[in-house]
C-alpha cells in the first residue's frame, strides 16, 4: 500500500509537475490524505451517478455514507493534528500549502492553481462540513427511503460535498471561484430534486439565477484584485496587498472609480458574490424558495454549509477587506440590516421551513457584521489588524455553532414534516406526545440559537455582540433587538409545533422515523449543547495568534434577558391555543401584512425585471436584434443570392464561351501590361 | 523582294487568328483540334523566324519548335482519346452537345 502511494507520488512529482510546495512536518503522506477528503465524495458521486439507478439502487445510501464517513474521520483527524500537534509554529497557527499545481498560467505569476490551503478556518470548515454532511447522509437514509431517485439524491449530495470541500480548501481565488460555481450547480440540482413539482423547478431556477448574478460581482472583484496584485494565489495576494507601502497596494489604493479606490471596489464586488450565496439583502430572495428541496438538503446546504460560503469568503479575504474601511462598513451594514430584516419576516411566516430559512439569513447577517466590525482598528494607516480581530473569531465561532444547531433545527423540522406530511404550522400542534426525541432536540437547538446559556449559541452570539459593542453602539443595539426577535420567532415555532392545539393524528402513525433519523438529531443536539465551551479564540483568529477571549458575565445580562423576554413572550402567545396572536397581528395590520409578504421584495424584483427591464431593455433589444442585426445578416444573404443568380450564366458549360472569356482576359491583360503599367 | 521577318510574322499572326477563329466557331471537335494545331504551328513559325533573323548564331528557337511539335503530337493523342470517349457517351462529337458541366 505504502509502495503504491510512493509510486503515485513519484509519478505526480516527475511527470505531472505537481509539487509539494511546503511539506508539512508530518510528511508527505499526510498531504495526500488531504486530497482524499474531497475526492471520496466525488468518487461516490461518479459511482452513484453512473451506476446507481441500475445496479446499486438499494445500497446507494450506505455506500455514499461509508465514503463520507472516511472523509469525516480524515478531516477530524487532520483538524486534531493541525490544531494540537503541528499547526502551531512559534505560537502562531501557520498557513500551509501542502499540495499545489499550476493549471492555467496566464502570465508570469498570474495563474490558476489547484492546491490545498491549510489554515485554521479551512481546517475548521473541513471538519464541520464533513460532519454535517455525514449527519445529513445518515438522516437521509431514513428520510428519503423509498424515493424513486434515491441513488441520484446521494450522487448529488456527494457532488455538493465535494465542491464545498474544494471551495474550503482552495489555495487560489480562481480555484475557489470554480468550486463556488460547482456548489451553485449542486445546490440547483438539489433544490430542483422534485423536478415534477413546478414550484421546485421555479425555485431552483431562481436560486441559480440570483446567485449567478451575484457571482458576476465576485468575478469582477477577482479580476480587479488580480490586475492590481498580479497574482491569484491567496497567500501571495494577502501578502502583497497588506504590506504597507508595497507597489501593489499603492496601485490598488490610488486608482479610483466613483470616489472609491480599486481595493474598496474589489472588496465590495467580492462581497456581493458572497452576499449572493449567503442570502444577504437584497440578494436573499432565493433562500426561502430554496426550501422546496428535500429537508435534509436544506439542512446541509441552505443552513449549515453552502450559505456560509459568503462568510467564509470574506473571512478568507479578511486581511484585504480590513485594508479598506469602506468595504468593511459595507459588509457591516448589509449584515446588520439583513439580520434585522430577516428576523422581522421570520416572525410572521407560517411555513416551518421558511421561518428557518429567514432565521438562517438573520444568523448569517450576524456573522457578516461581526466580520465587518472587526476591522475597525484600521485607523491612521495602521495596518496591524491583530489587536481587535475579536469579530473575526466571533464570526467563525458563530459559523461553527450555527452550522450545528441550524442543521439540528432543519433535521428536526424534517422529522416533523416526515410525521405530519405538511410544512404549514397550522397543521401542527401538540406534537410533543408523538415526537419526544425531536421535541427535546428541537428545544435544545432553539435554546442554542436564542442564546440561552450554556448552549452553544450563547457563547458565539455573546462574542459577536461584544465585538459590535466595542465598535459602535448603533450596531450593538440593532443586534440586541435582533437576537430578542430570534428568541421570539424560534420559540413561536417551537410552541406552535410541539404545544398549542392538539393535532388529530389519523389512525396508525409511523412514529419518529427510526434510528437513522434519531441518531443525527441526538449527536447534533449534543453538539448544540456543548460546542460553546470550545475555547475558539485559542484556535481561530485573524492573525493566527491565540486570543484570550475574556468572558464578562455582566455584559451577558442584557442579551440573555432580552432572549428570555422573547422566549416568554412566545410562550405567552403560543403555548396554548388562543386568539392573542391574531389580535396582535390585526392591530399591527399593515406592518404585519408587509412582514408576511416578506416586505414585497419578491414583488419588487418582479416589478423591476418584468415591468422595467423587460419593457425598457428587453423588448427594444429584441426589436433591435430582430430587425437590425437579423436584417443585416439577411441583407448580406439576399444580396449574395441575387448577384449569384445573375452571374451564374457565366458558367454555361460551353467550352467555346470559356475560350472567348480566356482570350478576352489575355487581351485585356496584354493591354494593361503594354499600355497602362509600362 | 526577299521575304523578311515582317512577312513571316504576318503569316504567323494570320495563321494564329485563323486558328482562334476556327476554335471559336467550329462545332465539330475534330475541327477544333485542327484549329488548335494551326495556333501551335503559328507559334512554331514565330520561333523559327526570330531565331533566323534576330539570333542567327543560336539554336534555341529551333529546339523550342521541336518541343512544340512533340507536345502537339501528345496533345493530339490525348484530345482524340477524349473525343472518342465523348462520342461513346453522347453519340456525337459536337461541342454544343457536351455542356452538362454548368451551374
Amino acid at each position: 500500500m505504502i509502495e503504491v502511494i510512493r509510486i503515485t507520488y513519484y509519478i505526480m512529482n516527475e511527470f505531472l509537475q505537481i509539487r509539494l510546495l511546503q511539506v508539512l512536518p508530518i510528511g508527505w503522506n499526510f498531504g495526500w490524505s488531504l486530497l482524499l477528503i474531497p475526492l471520496l465524495p466525488f468518487a461516490g458521486f461518479l459511482l452513484l451517478g453512473l451506476f446507481g439507478r441500475k445496479y446499486i439502487k438499494n445500497s446507494a445510501g450506505i455506500i455514499a455514507t461509508a465514503l463520507l464517513l472516511v472523509s469525516t474521520v480524515l478531516s477530524i483527524y487532520i483538524a486534531y493534528v493541525y490544531f494540537f500537534e503541528y499547526g502551531k509554529v512559534m505560537g502562531m497557527y501557520q498557513k500551509f500549502v501542502p499540495i499545489q499545481f499550476t493549471w492555467l498560467e496566464f502570465s508570469q505569476g498570474v495563474s490558476i492553481d489547484f492546491g490545498v490551503l491549510i489554515d485554521p478556518i479551512s481546517v475548521m470548515m473541513l471538519a464541520i462540513v464533513t460532519f454535517i454532511s455525514l449527519m445529513v447522509h445518515i438522516y437521509s437514509l431514513a428520510y428519503m427511503k423509498g424515493d424513486e431517485r434515491f441513488p441520484t439524491y446521494y450522487a448529488f449530495l456527494g457532488l455538493f460535498t465535494f465542491s464545498m470541500l474544494g471551495l474550503v480548501m482552495a489555495s487560489n481565488i480562481f480555484q475557489m471561484y470554480i468550486f463556488w460555481e460547482l456548489v451553485g450547480v449542486s445546490s440547483f440540482l438539489l433544490i430542483g430534486y422534485y423536478y415534477n413539482k413546478p414550484s421546485a423547478v421555479a425555485a431552483c431556477k431562481k436560486a441559480f439565477i440570483v446567485t449567478r448574478f451575484a457571482d458576476l460581482g465576485f468575478l469582477l472583484g477577482i479580476l480587479i484584485l488580480s490586475f492590481h496584485a498580479g497574482t491569484l494565489d491567496f497567500n501571495t495576494l494577502v501578502q502583497r496587498l497588506t504590506v504597507d507601502g508595497s507597489e501593489e497596494l499603492h496601485s490598488a489604493y490610488t486608482s479610483t472609480f466613483l470616489g472609491a479606490s480599486a481595493l474598496t471596489w474589489a472588496a465590495i464586488l467580492i462581497f456581493i458574490g458572497g452576499a449572493g450565496k449567503s442570502a444577504m439583502f437584497p440578494l436573499h430572495v432565493w433562500l426561502p424558495d430554496a426550501m422546496e428541496g428535500p429537508t435534509p438538503v436544506s439542512a446541509l446546504i441552505h443552513a449549515a454549509t453552502m450559505v456560509v460560503a459568503g462568510v467564509y469568503l470574506v473571512a478568507r479575504m479578511f486581511p484585504i477587506f480590513s485594508m479598506s474601511e469602506g468595504a468593511m462598513h459595507f459588509v457591516t451594514y448589509v449584515g446588520i440590516f439583513s439580520a434585522l430584516f430577516a428576523a422581522l419576516i421570520a416572525c410572521t411566516q407560517t411555513d416551518i421551513k421558511r421561518v428557518l430559512a429567514y432565521s438562517t439569513m438573520s444568523q448569517i447577517g450576524f456573522m457578516m457584521f461581526a466580520l465587518g466590525v472587526s476591522g475597525s482598528n484600521l485607523k491612521n494607516g495602521s495596518l496591524n489588524y491583530s489587536g481587535l480581530g475579536a469579530g473575526y473569531t466571533a464570526a467563525m465561532f458563530h459559523l461553527f455553532t450555527h452550522a450545528i444547531f441550524k442543521a439540528l433545527l432543519f433535521l428536526g423540522a424534517g422529522s416533523v414534516i416526515h410525521f405530519i406530511h405538511s410544512n404549514e404550522l397550522k397543521d401542527m400542534g401538540g406534537l410533543r406526545k408523538y415526537l419526544p426525541i425531536t421535541n427535546i432536540t428541537f428545544l435544545i437547538a432553539c435554546l442554542a440559537i436564542s442564546g440561552v446559556p450554556p448552549f452553544a449559541g450563547f457563547f458565539s452570539k455573546e462574542e459577536i455582540l461584544l465585538a459590535a459593542y466595542q465598535h459602535k453602539a448603533l450596531i450593538y443595539w440593532i443586534a440586541l433587538i435582533t437576537s430578542g426577535l430570534t428568541a421570539f420567532y424560534m420559540f413561536r415555532l417551537y410552541f406552535l409545533i410541539f404545544w398549542n392545539k392538539g393535532t388529530i393524528v389519523h389512525g396508525e402513525h409511523h412514529g419518529e422515523g427510526g434510528f437513522a433519523m434519531m441518531l443525527p438529531l441526538v449527536l447534533l443536539a449534543v453538539g448544540a449543547a456543548f460546542a460553546g465551551f470550545i475555547p475558539f479564540g485559542n484556535f481561530v483568529t485573524a492573525d493566527g495568534k491565540p486570543m484570550e477571549v475574556v468572558f464578562h458575565w455582566q455584559f451577558s445580562i442584557a442579551p440573555v434577558s432580552i432572549a428570555l423576554a422573547g422566549i416568554f413572550t412566545a410562550m405567552w402567545l403560543y403555548r396554548k391555543q388562543n386568539n392573542k396572536p391574531v389580535a396582535i397581528a390585526n392591530s399591527l395590520n399593515v406592518f404585519y401584512k408587509a412582514g408576511y409578504n416578506k416586505f414585497y421584495i419578491d414583488e419588487l424584483y418582479l416589478f423591476i425585471t418584468k415591468k422595467i427591464l423587460f419593457n425598457l431593455v428587453g423588448r427594444p433589444a429584441a426589436w433591435f436584434d430582430k430587425n437590425v442585426v437579423d436584417g443585416m445578416v439577411n441583407l448580406t444573404g439576399n444580396t449574395t443570392q441575387l448577384i449569384s443568380e445573375k452571374i451564374k450564366e457565366f458558367q454555361s458549360g460551353k467550352v467555346q464561351q470559356y475560350a472567348i472569356y480566356f482570350l478576352a482576359g489575355v487581351i485585356g491583360l496584354a493591354v494593361v501590361f503594354i499600355y497602362i503599367w509600362k | 523582294m526577299q521575304p523578311g521577318l515582317y512577312h513571316i510574322l504576318f503569316i504567323s499572326a494570320a495563321l494564329f487568328f485563323i486558328g482562334v477563329f476556327g476554335f471559336f466557331t467550329r462545332r465539330n471537335l475534330i475541327t477544333i483540334l485542327m484549329s488548335v494545331e494551326l495556333v501551335l504551328n503559328s507559334v512554331n513559325l514565330n520561333f523559327i523566324a526570330f531565331n533566323k533573323y534576330v539570333w542567327p548564331h543560336k539554336m534555341d528557337g529551333l529546339f523550342f519548335s521541336i518541343f512544340v511539335i512533340a507536345i502537339a503530337a501528345a496533345e493530339a493523342a490525348v484530345a482524340i482519346a477524349i473525343i472518342i470517349n465523348l462520342y461513346r457517351s453522347h453519340q456525337s462529337i459536337d461541342v454544343e452537345n457536351a455542356e452538362e458541366m454548368k451551374f
